[in-house]
């Protein structure tokens, strides 16, 4: 049955209008009043700055959470979602902001866990390898989770709903972690889907892609609407003024910072196996950074980013100490803790369970990474008054909006944490830092600040390593950039040199088999 | 069905504490249902067997030796399985304890009291720490699911046990008794004045206060901790996890050693083939209906103790098996892992026509 035939509901009501929905929280008013119309076929963005309660609104629409107050309609009719099984059943689909898979599961037993009817699952396999081709969206049925990369298991959140043919598809930041080309294929994806007559409920922090794909936009800011618009007739700029009430001033980060110091941080011929089963092996990759340099590692997802993020950070041992020299020092079979005592900061993509444990308070986060740079414990024993005191100043100095260092890490809207957890690195002052996706999920103003951050930081002379999907960020940071591909590293190219297109070819170009997966863009 | 089980998505911290209590509620209610189909009066049933034991100074201070052990090994595991590590072999963990200290006290039978009765505790404490590193050796080194090898072990222990007793251990004065001697004065764990309370006694509370500091101010419980909830993350600040593990289990069987050799020297005074009717099993419980955490392991052993001694009153005053004990135990970890299902999740009735179809 094509998604958008329906023959009992009036044709004019919207598809879906949310009037006075309330949500407190302990000392947050997440969703104050919020009134949300969406029409048949309209792909409509949600936009905010982190923390204005978009993720909770749309959590309440898929019953995931209860309101406090307001009501639902769905096709002129009252309803009250009480579950994501009775959202499914009225024809409501979602991509978590963060991923609920089980790890030791396969893709397509994932998959099936979240169908409710049981002949949906038959011939899934099947129906996963054509939805897959079809939309643009490679997955290996067999495949564990636990050894898929961020945007691997993001595809399976996708898949898994685009299966069930849904009227109304959410989607919470889909495209944080995409590559450029993947973006263009899940638009694509997003563009039939609306001919087909679903509606979209998009949210996003790039403006940009929100211009040329959104038909409507609701804008929150503390938990209010403050503004509706069409968004194609906005600029980028004006959008994320609405956001955040004051002007953004642009920026240019290039120049600001000038290599010149000694190499803080040498890699060569570092061969790893990966630890995980389907995971990509390293070969012999080699590079250095120098203090002052920022140097960007782009890549496309899975192409082993996160091993090389583990082998620097010492998550894996290198085959041989003289692998990896920091400051000098042969480093490559020490464990994290020693490299964090040499200067070493890292902060891997996933944040969840990874860089930070969720049921922990902010506080014990802090302490997670800088018990050691910043001296946190002394005689065994945490010095509560000293962790408090880091945590707090990371939420001062990085604005992250939270009720406190006490705040369980997990109550923190998707932003706030990244911004707390890039915070938590870059105040410890690293000689070298390794920072994987760091504006992950962060709102173009937070974003603007962690590039400050970054870029006071290499100025005060850390060599810092920047592994990003965002080739505008790359290039708009990096000094110099090479590409990941397959667990290979290539050479390193000024800025200056670096095309979009030349990034392009290295990152599909030297993988066998992946090239028509991944186009490149002409 | 008119009711459903659905995720709440967060935590209840109501139902973190409200669970064991429900649990302890219908435990109680089954419990009268039990009696009542045994042909016995309800109320008198439960009375007699949570209150009558408890309803004078001896039967107080009974309490409080019964429970010592089960506090003292559910305080360790609870650290354990904090750390996700599920070590279920308290009871060989005691039982290897008891051996190592009583071998050192029937050697010396007429050792002076300050210097042998530490050593015997110490060598107590060794033995179950031996025995839980085994498990750990396993687990490391083979990949050995330390559920099966603690549990294993614990048959093994027993049996060691029944061989030094009844062979090698056995006292000579003894008509052959299956017991060892009794063990010397130097030996023997103090009382205090005319009750049965022993050193034990206060240890055990004293032991579960220190742990939870542990576990909440040092830098080695927030690895523990980590590692359990976040095995990535305690990989990515850099906690070895073989470390921990080992922490884990020879600080939980240490202290199983600990209950062991207090027990034999103290309230048992020598080795006989059942020197534990299933403390460390009932650890588990106690370590689960405390929340994990070492302060509710205090009141969760005076409660699982009281069923001990509930047991025997039902044996003695309404001439029932006291197997009775075993049954209330299986059925309050039965209703807690049922009441701990609402911690995470919310029972809703379905109206009939809230999901109309698609
Ligand atoms: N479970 C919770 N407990 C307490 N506070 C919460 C909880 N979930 C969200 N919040 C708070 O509600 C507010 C809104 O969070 P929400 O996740 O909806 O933001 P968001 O708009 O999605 O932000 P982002 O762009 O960063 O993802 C935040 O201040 C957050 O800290
Ligand atoms: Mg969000």
């Amino acid at each position: 049955m094509a998604p958008g035939l329906n023959r009992s509901v009036a044709e004019d009501a919207p598809l879906l209008a949310l009037r006075g929905i309330v949500k407190q929280f302990p000392g947050t008013l997440a969703n104050d009043h919020v009134d949300l119309t969406i029409g048949q076929g309209e792909i409509h963005a949600l936009l905010g700055e982190n923390g204005a309660g978009k993720s909770t609104l749309v959590k309440i629409i898929y019953g995931v959470m209860k309101p406090d107050a307001g009501s639902l309609r769905w096709r002129g009719q009252e309803v009250a979602i009480n579950s994501p099984a009775q959202a499914r059943a009225l024809g409501i689909g979602m991509v978590f902001q963060h991923f609920s898979l089980f790890e030791a599961l396969t893709v397509s037993e994932n998959i099936a866990l979240g169908l409710n009817d049981p002949k949906d699952r038959e011939n899934l396999e099947g129906r996963i390898a054509e939805i897959s081709s079809r939309y643009g969206l490679p997955l290996g049925p067999h495949k564990a989770v636990h050894d898929l990369s961020v945007g691997e298991r993001q595809r399976i959140e996708i898949v898994r709903c685009l299966l069930q043919n849904p009227k109304l598809l959410i989607m919470d930041e889909p495209t944080s972690v995409l590559t450029p080309q993947e973006v263009q294929a899940l638009f694509a994806t997003l563009r039939r889907l609306r001919a087909e007559g679903c509606s979209i409920l998009y949210i996003s922090h790039k403006l940009e892609e929100i211009r040329s794909l959104c038909e409507a936009a609701t804008i929150m800011r503390l938990g209010k609407v403050v503004a509706q618009c069409d968004p194609r007739e906005k600029t980028a700029r004006e959008l994320a003024e609405l956001m955040i009430s004051a002007k953004l001033k642009t920026q240019d980060y290039s120049q600001k910072h000038s290599a010149q110091g000694p190499e803080r941080l040498v890699v060569s011929k570092l061969t790893i196996r990966s630890n995980q089963q389907f995971g990509t092996d390293l070969k012999e990759i080699s590079f250095a950074v120098k203090g002052g340099e920022i140097f960007g590692i782009a890549g496309i997802a899975g192409n082993g980013q996160s091993e090389l993020m583990d082998a620097l950070s010492g998550e894996i041992p290198a085959g041989a100490p003289g692998n990896i020299l920091l400051d000098g020092a042969p480093v490559g079979l020490e464990r994290p803790r020693a490299r964090r005592r040499r200067g070493g900061c890292f902060l891997p993509e996933e944040r969840n369970g990874h860089g930070a444990v969720g049921g922990m308070s902010l506080a014990e986060n802090g302490f997670l990474s800088a018990h050691i740079r910043g001296a946190l414990g002394r005689f065994g024993l945490i010095n509560r008054r000293r962790t408090q005191e880091f945590a707090a100043k990371v939420i001062s100095t990085f604005d992250v909006r939270t009720t406190g260092p006490l705040a369980e890490a997990r109550s923190l809207s998707g932003g706030n944490l990244q911004k707390f957890l890039v915070g938590r690195e870059v105040l410890q002052q690293p000689g070298v830092l390794v920072i994987s996706q760091p504006t992950w999920g962060v709102d173009a103003g937070a974003a603007a600040a962690i590039y400050e951050a970054l870029v006071a930081l290499a100025q005060a002379g850390t060599a810092i390593v920047l592994i990003s999907q965002d080739l505008d960020e790359i290039l708009l940071l990096c000094d110099r950039i090479a590409v990941i591909a397959a667990g290979r590293l290539s050479e390193a190219m000024d800025v200056k040199d670096a095309t979009i297109e030349r990034i392009g070819l290295l990152m599909g170009g030297t993988q066998t088999g992946r090239e028509e997966e991944h186009v490149v863009p002409a | 069905m008119l009711f459903r089980l659905e995720p709440r998505g967060e935590r209840s911290g109501f139902w973190s504490i409200g669970s064991p209590v429900l649990a302890i509620l219908l435990t109680i209610v089954t419990m009268m249902v039990i009696f009542a189909l045994l042909g016995k009066p309800p109320v008198q049933g439960i009375e007699t067997f949570l209150i009558t034991p408890i309803a004078n100074v001896s039967g107080l201070s009974s309490l409080a030796v019964r429970a010592a052990p089960l506090i003292m090994i559910g305080a360790g595991l609870a650290l354990c399985y904090r750390a996700n590590v599920w070590n279920i072999g308290g009871d060989g963990q005691f039982t290897m304890g008891a051996l190592a200290g009583a071998g050192v006290a029937l050697a010396l039978p007429n050792g002076a009291f300050w210097w042998e009765y530490p050593l015997v505790l110490a060598l107590g404490v060794l033995g179950g720490m031996v025995w839980a590193g085994l498990v750990a050796w396993l687990k490391l080194k083979f990949n050995a699911n330390e559920i099966l090898t603690s549990l294993m072990l614990v048959y093994v222990a027993n049996l060691i046990l029944v061989w030094l007793v009844t062979g090698p251990w056995r006292d000579p004065q003894g008509f052959g008794f299956p017991q060892s001697a009794m063990f010397g004065a130097g030996a023997t764990t103090p009382d205090f004045g005319s009750t049965s309370i022993h050193l034990g006694c206060a240890l055990a509370p004293v032991l579960a206060l220190v742990l939870w500091q542990i576990l909440g101010r040092s830098v080695l419980g927030f690895q523990l901790r980590v590692v359990g909830q976040a095995p990535r993350a305690a990989r990515f600040a850099g906690f070895s996890n073989a470390r921990l593990t080992w922490i884990a289990l020879l600080v939980s069987g240490g202290l199983s050693g600990l209950a062991g050799i207090i027990e034999v020297t103290g309230p048992i005074g020598q080795l006989t083939t059942t020197i534990t009717p299933g403390y460390g099993f009932s650890a588990v419980i106690v370590a689960f209906l405390g929340r994990l955490h070492p302060v509710g392991v205090i009141f969760a052993g005076l409660l699982l103790a009281l069923s001990y001694l509930g047991g025997d009153a039902a044996q003695i005053n309404l001439n029932m098996p006291n197997a009775i004990t075993g049954i209330f135990q299986g059925v309050l970890l039965f209703y807690l892992l049922g009441a701990d299902v609402l911690i995470l999740h919310r029972v809703r009735r379905i109206r009939p026509r809230a999901t109309e179809a698609a």
